[in-house]
């Protein structure tokens, strides 16, 4: 791997090097690392491009990462990745993708995620996306994400979205079965031109599954977001959709909260605050010497921390 | 130290010019300790405003060690050595209390000075430094993080506005430690505080009486405060209400 290759992985997984546990890295299409575990195990699809992750039923503390890095300008890619995470297991999973495009082509990842959590399992994923790079080629993620939670399971998904990605469309769909709990958490900053559009469909079908989605984003420049967040209650459920953002420069944010009891025992909230930063914040931090720049750099990081 | 000339300030409401400050005069001047009372509404936190820089004055002069401020910002009155504990302090979603110190005290603090910083306005500092100065912070506690926020900057001079509103269970006694505290820790430092507290007065070396945007009363604490009398908010309270009854009645 090149340096370039490198930084990206510093950026989308943290690593330094060779993670601990098992991982594969994809660089530029092709395979550069992978480890299975006795638990773990990472197979290569016959029929499309991606993995199957196959975690062993109670396996406890131990994590996976499958990051992606590309610097080829004008790579195209579409990845299938299957996750099957056996009962009881309690795993992290570190996904990510880093595009650095130079060139003047559209360098594009398309991640289709499926999730299989098995009763009572614990998942931890975690998903980045980062960009660089100065060519006039579009830096393109499109990540899908299925998740199938079984009774008692939990999945915990931190999706961030921080730098450099010209567009991006984000699918999220999941359907919980009885006792299931997923929470979201998303944060999202867009600056330039950027475009970024999340949308999640969460069906809510067993007794007592919950869903928490939550989103914090910053819209920059001439930036545009849209977070569509529908949850559809088939049980007696819980379920809560959150979208807090702030807008400056001329950044623009649609915020389409859905909500769909279809059962009386189903107790569904939505939030939504969309506003640019509260003036008495940055007077605040300039009293304590800040410069305004300085300040709403403060207030940006902390809100996406 | 700081020195006001003269200075107005008046907005806009209803189509009408509204004073609020009408050509104040006064000096804070070097290890003083400077209360500021009279009665609500009478211009005390807007000095306080324009003293920090968030207001600028529609007429007159600021002067701070000398050098013409007026139109310095807000940045660089602190950077000079103006801090300002606000009345109602602002949250935040995602900054910590620890963020909130290390950028007033303008260098890596670690954790153990951020925690002195809280033990002195009556936290328990584990509780506290990596709490978010959101809305699951009370008022007395938010008011406390502002306080110690204020402490941290070691600033030349603190001006604070009313700091004792809403401090709950936490004692008067430990505020005025506090301020005991800043004038012999920071050379040369004075403390400006509005205030209604008779113990806060108590320990001021000159009280200003403003009123109606005006300085009603200037001088030393013997010299003002017995004259401070029933118009003070610490009298008795239905004292108060019986003399607005009467003026009431008299009206009527």
């Amino acid at each position: 791997m090149d340096e370039i290759q490198k930084r990206l992985l510093m950026e989308v997984a943290d690593l330094h090097e060779v993670p601990e546990g098992a991982y594969n890295i994809r660089a530029n299409s092709q395979s550069a690392g992978r480890r299975s575990t006795e638990n773990i195990e990472i197979i290569s699809k016959q029929d499309v491009s991606g993995l199957e992750i196959r975690i062993r039923p109670g396996t406890k503390n131990e994590s996976v990462h499958i990051p992606v890095v590309m610097t080829e300008s004008g790579l195209k890619e579409v990845v299938y990745n299957d996750f099957y995470i056996g009962e009881g297991s309690d795993v992290v999973i570190i996904a990510g993708c880093g595009i650095d495009n130079c060139g003047n082509q559209d360098s594009q990842h398309d991640g289709i995620h499926r999730f299989f959590v098995g009763p009572g399992a614990k998942v931890r994923y975690v998903e980045k996306h980062y960009g660089s790079g100065e060519g006039k080629g579009k830096r393109i993620l499109n990540p899908v994400t299925e998740v199938y939670m079984q009774q008692d399971s939990t999945m915990e998904m931190e999706m961030v979205q921080i730098k450099g990605v010209d567009d991006t469309e984000r699918t999220t769909v999941a359907e919980l079965d009885t006792g299931a709990k997923l929470v979201v958490r998303e944060r999202l900053m867009t600056h330039g031109e950027q475009r970024a559009i999340s949308t999640y469909d969460v069906k809510l079908n067993g007794k007592d599954s919950s869903a928490d989605v939550v989103s914090r984003s910053v819209a920059r420049d001439r930036s545009f977001q849209k977070f569509d967040a529908k949850i559809v209650g088939k049980a007696p459920c819980s379920g809560h959709t959150e979208c807090d953002s702030i807008i400056m420069d001329e950044g623009r944010i649609l915020a389409v909260p859905g909500l769909e009891a279809d059962h009386v025992d189903a107790s569904l909230f939505h939030e939504a605050a969309i506003g640019k930063i509260a003036g008495e914040q940055l007077t605040k931090l300039m009293t304590l010497g800040l410069t305004e720049a300085e300040a709403e750099e403060q207030i940006i990081n902390g809100f996406l921390r | 130290m700081l020195e006001l000339k003269n200075v107005s300030f008046q907005v806009a409401e209803e189509g009408t010019d509204k004073e609020i400050v009408r050509g104040i005069s006064l000096k804070v001047p070097e290890k003083k300790l400077i209360v500021v009372t009279g009665p609500n509404g009478g211009g005390k936190s807007t000095l306080a405003r324009l003293i920090a820089g968030i207001e600028k004055p529609t007429a007159g002069k600021i002067f701070f060690g000398g050098e013409d401020i007026t139109e310095k910002s807000v940045t660089e009155r602190a950077r000079m050595g103006i801090a300002y504990a606000f009345q109602q302090p602002v949250r935040f979603k995602g900054i910590r209390v620890v963020d909130l110190i290390r950028i007033a005290a303008g260098k890596k603090v670690t954790a153990a000075e951020a925690c002195d910083y809280l033990s002195a306005v009556g936290l328990c500092a584990r509780d506290y430094v990596d709490r978010e100065v959101n809305a699951s912070l009370s008022g007395g506690e938010l008011k406390r993080i502002e306080i110690a926020t204020v402490l941290a900057r070691k600033a030349k001079l603190s001006v604070f506005d009313e700091p004792e509103a809403g401090i709950d269970l936490w004692s008067f006694r430990n505020l005025i430690d506090v301020f005991r505290n800043m004038r012999e820790t920071i050379a040369d430092s004075s403390i400006l505080v509005i205030s209604h507290q008779e113990r806060i007065l108590n320990i001021a070396d000159e009280i200003i009486v403003i009123k109606d945007g005006r300085v009603e009363k200037q001088g030393s604490r013997e010299e003002i405060y017995p004259s401070l009398g029933a118009d003070s908010a610490e009298a008795p309270a239905c004292d108060r209400l019986l003399k607005t009854m009467k003026d009431g009645m008299e009206d009527a």
